[in-house]
Order: structure tokens, then C-alpha cells, then sequence
């Protein structure tokens, strides 16, 4: 059984099973009517088959279909749809082994950021005293290749980070929508020996992504056994509507049997109702409608229930993430994930803030400790996230990578068991009966477990100034130092003799 | 009604978002009072010329809108529903505009996003203040060809077309509507202004597009400079 992640306690439940269910036929009631606006002519085949009604319409440029889909299509889903789904890992003890009826939780990186931005220590001196002091500064730049890799590598670092979703945008002037998605996905797995998780942008390019996967596990068998990739869709553009190229793109992932997360990203207040009771009903359906197409074309394939809910800040209707809202819509979501019995990818940490600071820090720990709590198995968008997704900041994601593990240990078992009961009081009573009456040498063996969280690792030892990002800058650094755990050089080889549109300045064996 | 009290009922229900009777407002028992749209007809019938009604009722009220967005007191939902209560009088004047010339409206715009791109939250938004602020807007949606676009500006007569772009694989298709237009020998007649997260000033400038907004407001600010100054069809 796997090690990772922290298995949550008595995940908290924001709905009642009454409620849970009330979801659940609000779903199913929009399913049928509206039903769904599909832009996908085979989907609708698909569920025609299965028992839908479909209506042709025109949407501005494009052909669309209304499908009235019945409460037996979703049913019949539902049931074929895995319990456990496994994300592969090069390194089989990092494989994120999900079991739906379990409560343990993983933790993984996530977005396309447009910006990687990075600290520096910069010296300054006082106008009023002429002291020096040093204070970090950021620096933004354009995502690239390179910073997706050293992603990557600080991903294989981060002792509480399970999963690995490419998470900067590479805008290189090399890199082109036809070779984009081999160089993300061979960037990614040269860097780390953790579960990959990645998007397609060109579905022509899934066989190549596949093929490159199938060199490095030997077989497309063994990659089913061991699928090291795992592919997003964003099916849904909410509200309920099927995208037709990324349904391609699902239907084609799963009949190769590889594990696929139905994405859907309502806003609350612009493009889903703001109120929870309207927002779960309808990211429900969206999801419901994903799993049923991706069960359709392939009844048993491992799919993860996907809900993204966010909430529209309601000055300018961007995505909002460090409100209370936002933790209601997804907490609910791991409830209905549960209730159904399907693996849940859910979402904390990413930051309203631009930079690094005392809001990130504020928004973050809130829906760090928020989200976790409801026990979805997946949470992404963690470590970095800044600028509600805009941007990337490794620095951050060191700190995160704490914050994280507060989290964890915040949710394990409380150790009240009536085994302990006769200690506990034996201890109470011989520290009662002790001349400084102290409890110092009954920690020590806890300390020595690991079972006492340690301090602010970030803490610094100025007494007027905040160090945090300095002393993170100095964790980042260390930890880039050590070397990474490439490919072996016979498997990079025939990846790149095989897979056409590598870029050779990946090639860690090129001389 | 009196004419003072018909203009003022307009504004305020155009403060109140309401497009028509069936409309609840920001505060309770509105719904089934006459909306912007049944009072506009009620203007119109009454004698009231569609000038004083666009300038006293409908854009004085979304100017306060405006102003109760600077100081906090509005947020978007408010602006949105507001503009869409104004496009709700302007669509009840159109007959009216028509036989006039339609020289009442700031202008026609074509708004688009562009293809191989599906993000519309933002084109949204600044489709229906551009309406909301009086310009006569034709919507074409989502993932549109360059083409496609070019050809509803030749059709409609547009002063202005509006791009939309949220990836920074599609904003290149961007440079193809400005291509086209000049192919069809439209550039002259037709500005072009763009948006979207990974856009910018500077874009605009190097694919040859008039002007760039960064939001909503900066569209309205940035369309009416353009037509001011290019002046319209
Ligand atoms: C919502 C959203 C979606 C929704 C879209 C829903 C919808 N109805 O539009 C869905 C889920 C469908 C979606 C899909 C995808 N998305 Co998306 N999406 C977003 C998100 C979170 C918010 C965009 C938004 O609506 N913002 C709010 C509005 C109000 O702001 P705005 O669009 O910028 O518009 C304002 C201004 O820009 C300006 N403006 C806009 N247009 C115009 C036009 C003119 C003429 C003017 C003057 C001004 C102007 O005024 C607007 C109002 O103030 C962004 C993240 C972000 N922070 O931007 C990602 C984002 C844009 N998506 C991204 C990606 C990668 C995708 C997908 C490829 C898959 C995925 N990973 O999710 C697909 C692509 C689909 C496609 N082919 O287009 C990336 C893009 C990275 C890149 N390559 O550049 C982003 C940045 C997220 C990220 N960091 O990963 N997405």
C-alpha cells in the first residue's frame, strides 16, 4: 500500500446524505432537461446508443446537439466506473494508488502558468540610517522549457508533493502547437520519477505522448499496469456544454484504457450559479455527463471525477480562490465523488496574490486546511500557484511544501483508543508523583518518531525583519543542487529516435 | 406619466438592472412593475424623441451605474445586468433609430473570439458593455475564423471589430483578421481593437490592430477614442 499522501481521519461533511442525494436528482433532473449542449456529433452517438435523446441545433458557427440524457445512461456509468485508480510513477513506490471509498489524499502541482517568477536577494540601504539590508525581490519571466524542467526536478524534491501536473506553460520559439505536447510530457518525465499529469493540446499528438510512455514502461501493457502518464480534459465548458475537439481527445484516451480526469471549471456568478445548492448541482451534472461519455466508449476505464469550482470575483469576474465560497463548492464536490464511489481531483492552494507574501500566505492556508478536510483523493493547483493561476513561483512551492505538511498532520488520527487509556494514566500519575512534576521525558520518544511537527523551518533570526522568502530562496537553491534522476541514456535513446518532434537540447546524453 | 417621471423611472430601473416587467431588481418588489423596456415604449408613445431618452434616461443611468462601480457600491453582476437592461430599451428604439439614420449609436462593432478559441467570459463582458454604453454590437461567439469575421464586417457595415483571444497559441490568429479585412480592402473603414489575458499593448502594435483593452472599460474607453477620432462608416 502506498506511503504517500496522508490519509484523512474522519473527513468532514458538509452535506447530509439527504442533501447528498438532493444533488444527486438535481443533477440527474438537468441532465435531462436542459440536458446538455454537445458540439460533439460522435459523443452524441454515444449516448444516443445508450438511451439519449438528441435534438441538431446551430451555435453561432458551429453544429451542436441537445441530449436529454436519462437517469439509466448515468446509472450504468456510475457502475462501470473503477474504484481504485492507480496514477504510475517511473518509481513504483510514487505511485498515487486512489481508492474511492478510502480517505487518502494526495497532493500534486498544477496549471499551465503563462509567468515563472522567481526571488532575489537584493541588498538596499537605509536612506535614514545608511544600513544595509537585504530584502528579496521577484523577477517574472514568459514560461519555457527550461523552467518547466527545473519544475519538474523540485517536484522529485519535494518530500509532500505526490503528483506532477506540468504546471508552466513552455512558450519557447522552438516550441510549436505539433511538438508541444512531447516535449511537456518528455520534459516532465526526465525530471521526475512521480506520477505525470498533463493535458493533450494537439490530439494528433496523443499516439506519440502514448508511444513515449510505452519505451519507458516497456510495453503497452505494463503501461496500463503502470500508466506514468495521466491525461486531463477539459470536456466541459461550463455551463453543460461538450467541447468537440477535447471530447475527441477523451473518447481517444479512454479507449487506450489510460486513466483521464473529466475537468470542469464553472465560475460561481458568471458561468454557474454562485449559490452552493446551484453550483454543486450543476459541476455535478458536467462531471456526470464526462464520465458517461468516457464510460461509453470504454465501460471500465480508470477516470478520476474532475470538478473545478471557483468562484467569480465580482469586480472584474475573474476566478476567486481564497474565498470561503470556493472551499464550500469543492468540499461538497469530494462528498458527491464519495457518494458515487469515483476517485475525486479537487483543488487548494493556488492564490488570489500576485506574489509571494502575507495574502498568499493567508489564502493558501485556508484552502490548504479547508479542502483536505472533505478527503478528495487528488488535490491539485497546489505548491507555487500564485495570481489565480497565472503564474508560477518555486520559492513558494518550497514553502508550500510545509504548509503541506501541517495539513497532514493536522488530519491523522487523534490516538484516543481504549488501548492507551492505562498508559496515559500511569504517565499522568508518575509525573504527578515526580519532584518537578514535568512531562519532558515522556515527548522524547514521540519527538524521535517524527510525530511532533517540527517549527517554521523558514523562521530566520533577525528579530525586526521577515526572512521567509529569503530562507525559502536558500532551501530552493540546496535543492536544485542535487542531480536529477534522468532517464537511463538506452531509454532516451530510442525516445528520441522514435518520437518525432523532440527538441535534442532536452537530451540529457547529448554531448 | 409625466415626461420628467418617465425619464426618471428609466434610470432607475436601469440602476435596478431590469429589462422588462418579468425582471426582479437589486431590491424587492419589483417584479411585474414596467421595466426599462416597456418604459422606453411608454416614452415613445408618449411623444418623447429617442435622443432625450438615450441621453437622459438610458446613458445617464449607466453613467450612475458606472459611478456606483467606482465607489464600491456596484460590482460587475450590477454593470452587466444594467447594460443588458439598456440594450433591452435600445432594442424596443431600433425601429425608431433606423428611420433616423441610426446616427444615434456610437457605432456597429463586430466582436469575436477568435479561432481555436473558446473563452468567452471576457468577450462577453465587454459585448455587453459596449452595448450597455451604446454601440450597436454583433456578437459572432466563440472559435470564429479569421474569414469568417472579415466577412461579417464587410456585411455589416462595421466601424469597429472586437477580438477576443485567452491562449497564447490562438492570439495569433488575431494577425489573420487584420489580413483579411485588408485583403477584402476594409482596413481604411474598419478599426480593430483586441483583449484578452495574454495580449497587450505591444501586441496590438506588431500584428497592425488600432488599439488594445485591458478590460471592459478600457474597450468602451479605447472603442470611442478610435471612432471619435476615425470617425464612423
Ligand atoms: C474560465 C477559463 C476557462 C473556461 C472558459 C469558460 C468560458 N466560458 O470562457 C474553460 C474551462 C472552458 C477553459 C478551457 C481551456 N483553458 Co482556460 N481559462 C479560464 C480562466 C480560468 C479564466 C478566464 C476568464 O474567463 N477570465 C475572466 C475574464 C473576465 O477575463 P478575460 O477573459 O481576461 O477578459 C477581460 C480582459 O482580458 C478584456 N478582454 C477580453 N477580451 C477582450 C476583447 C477586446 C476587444 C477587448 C478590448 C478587451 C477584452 O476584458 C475582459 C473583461 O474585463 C483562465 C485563467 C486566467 N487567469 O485567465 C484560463 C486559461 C486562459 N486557460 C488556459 C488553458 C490552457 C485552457 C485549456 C487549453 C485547457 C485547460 N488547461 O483548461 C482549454 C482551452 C479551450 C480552448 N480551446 O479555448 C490557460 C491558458 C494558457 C495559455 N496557453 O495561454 C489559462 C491562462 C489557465 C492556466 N493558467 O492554465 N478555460
Amino acid at each position: 500500500m502506498s506511503e504517500r499522501g496522508v490519509v484523512v481521519a474522519k473527513p468532514y461533511e458538509r452535506l447530509s446524505q439527504e442533501q447528498v442525494e438532493l444533488v444527486h436528482q438535481t443533477s440527474l433532473d438537468l441532465l435531462e432537461t436542459p440536458g446538455i449542449l454537445c458540439y460533439n456529433e460522435e459523443a452524441v452517438a454515444l449516448l444516443e446508443k445508450a438511451g439519449a435523446t438528441a435534438k441538431k441545433t446551430r451555435e453561432g458557427e458551429h453544429d451542436a446537439w441537445w441530449v436529454s440524457i436519462p437517469e439509466k445512461v448515468v446509472q450504468k456509468a456510475l457502475d462501470s466506473a473503477p474504484t481504485k485508480v492507480t496514477l504510475g510513477a517511473r518509481k513504483p513506490e510514487n505511485q498515487v494508488v486512489m481508492d474511492a471509498e478510502g480517505s487518502r489524499v494526495y497532493f500534486g502541482t498544477g496549471s499551465e502558468t503563462n509567468y515563472w517568477l522567481e526571488v532575489e536577494p537584493e541588498t538596499f540601504v537605509s536612506k535614514q540610517d545608511g544600513r544595509e539590508q537585504v530584502f528579496p525581490v521577484t523577477k517574472k519571466n514568459r514560461g519555457s522549457l527550461e523552467y518547466l524542467c527545473r519544475s519538474a526536478h523540485l517536484a522529485e524534491q519535494l518530500d509532500n508533493l505526490d503528483f506532477f501536473l506540468r504546471n508552466v506553460n513552455v512558450q519557447d520559439s522552438d516550441i510549436s502547437g505539433e511538438n508541444k505536447d512531447v516535449n511537456v510530457f518528455f520534459a516532465a518525465l526526465n525530471y521526475t520519477t512521480k506520477p505525470i499529469v498533463s493535458g493533450v493540446a494537439d490530439p494528433e499528438q496523443l499516439e506519440n505522448v502514448v508511444a513515449m510512455a510505452e519505451i519507458i514502461t516497456g510495453g503497452r501493457e505494463q503501461l496500463i499496469k503502470n500508466p506514468i502518464v495521466t491525461f486531463i480534459t477539459s470536456v466541459i465548458k461550463s455551463p453543460l456544454q461538450i467541447v468537440d475537439e477535447t471530447a475527441d481527445k477523451l473518447m481517444a484516451i479512454s479507449k487506450l484504457g489510460l486513466p483521464v480526469i473529466i475537468s470542469t471549471s464553472p465560475q460561481g456568478g458568471s458561468t454557474a450559479p454562485i449559490e452552493e445548492f446551484g453550483m454543486a448541482a450543476q459541476v455535478n451534472a458536467e462531471t456526470l455527463a464526462g464520465i458517461a461519455i468516457n464510460q461509453l466508449a470504454n465501460p471500465g476505464a480508470p477516470v478520476i471525477y474532475g470538478a473545478v469550482p471557483v468562484r467569480a470575483r465580482m469586480d472584474d469576474l475573474h476566478d476567486m480562490y481564497g474565498v470561503p465560497e470556493f472551499c464550500h463548492y469543492n468540499m461538497i464536490c469530494a462528498q458527491m465523488a464519495r457518494y458515487y464511489k469515483v476517485p475525486c481531483y479537487s483543488t487548494a492552494g493556488v492564490a488570489d496574490a500576485k506574489v509571494p507574501g502575507v495574502q498568499a500566505a493567508v489564502e493558501k492556508m485556508f484552502t490548504y486546511t479547508a479542502v483536505p478536510s472533505s478527503a478528495p483523493d487528488l488535490i491539485h493547483y497546489a505548491f507555487g500557484l500564485l495570481d489565480k493561476t497565472q503564474t508560477f513561483c518555486p520559492e513558494q512551492a518550497v514553502l508550500e511544501n510545509h504548509q503541506i505538511a501541517m495539513v497532514k498532520s493536522l488530519y491523522r488520527e487523534s490516538g484516543v483508543e481504549a488501548g492507551e487509556a492505562g498508559r496515559i494514566k500511569s504517565m499522568i500519575e508518575e509525573v504527578m508523583n515526580s519532584p518537578y512534576r514535568l512531562y519532558a521525558r515522556f515527548a522524547r520518544k514521540m519527538l524521535r518518531r517524527g510525530e511532533i511537527f517540527p517549527g517554521f523551518p523558514f523562521e530566520g533570526d533577525l528579530e525586526e525583519e521577515d526572512q521567509t522568502l529569503l530562507a525559502a530562496h536558500d532551501k530552493l537553491k540546496e535543492l536544485e543542487k542535487q542531480e536529477p534522476e534522468h532517464l537511463s541514456e538506452d531509454i532516451c535513446k530510442r525516445i528520441f529516435e522514435q518520437i518525432p518532434g523532440l527538441l535534442p537540447r532536452l537530451n540529457p546524453y547529448k554531448k | 406619466m409625466l415626461k420628467e417621471e418617465l425619464i426618471k423611472r428609466i434610470v432607475e430601473n436601469v440602476l435596478q438592472g431590469r429589462r422588462n416587467k418579468d425582471d426582479e431588481g437589486i431590491e424587492e418588489d419589483y417584479v411585474g412593475e414596467p421595466g426599462v423596456a416597456e418604459l422606453v415604449q411608454e416614452a415613445l408613445d408618449n411623444g418623447i424623441d429617442t435622443n432625450t431618452i438615450l441621453l437622459e434616461a438610458l446613458s445617464k443611468g449607466m453613467k450612475q451605474v458606472g459611478e456606483k462601480y467606482e465607489t464600491g457600491e456596484y460590482f460587475i453582476p450590477d454593470m452587466l445586468t444594467a447594460a443588458e437592461a439598456v440594450e433591452a430599451g435600445m432594442k424596443v428604439m431600433e425601429p425608431h433609430l433606423a428611420s433616423a439614420g441610426e446616427s444615434e449609436r456610437k457605432g456597429k462593432v463586430i466582436m469575436a473570439t477568435v479561432e481555436k478559441d473558446l473563452h468567452d467570459i471576457g468577450k462577453n463582458l465587454v459585448s455587453i458593455m459596449l452595448k450597455g454604453a451604446g454601440f450597436n454590437v454583433v456578437d459572432l461567439g466563440i472559435d470564429v475564423p479569421a474569414a469568417r469575421i472579415a466577412e461579417a464586417a464587410e456585411q455589416e457595415k462595421a466601424d469597429l471589430v472586437g477580438l477576443s483571444a485567452l491562449l497564447n497559441t490562438t492570439m495569433v490568429n488575431m494577425e489573420d483578421v487584420v489580413k483579411e479585412l485588408e485583403n477584402k480592402g476594409l482596413r481604411d473603414k474598419v478599426k480593430v481593437i483586441i483583449g484578452g489575458a495574454p495580449t497587450s499593448d505591444d501586441f496590438a502594435a506588431e500584428i497592425g490592430a488600432d488599439g488594445y483593452g485591458k478590460d471592459a472599460f478600457a474597450a468602451i474607453r479605447v472603442a470611442e477614442n478610435l471612432l471619435q477620432s476615425g470617425g464612423k462608416n
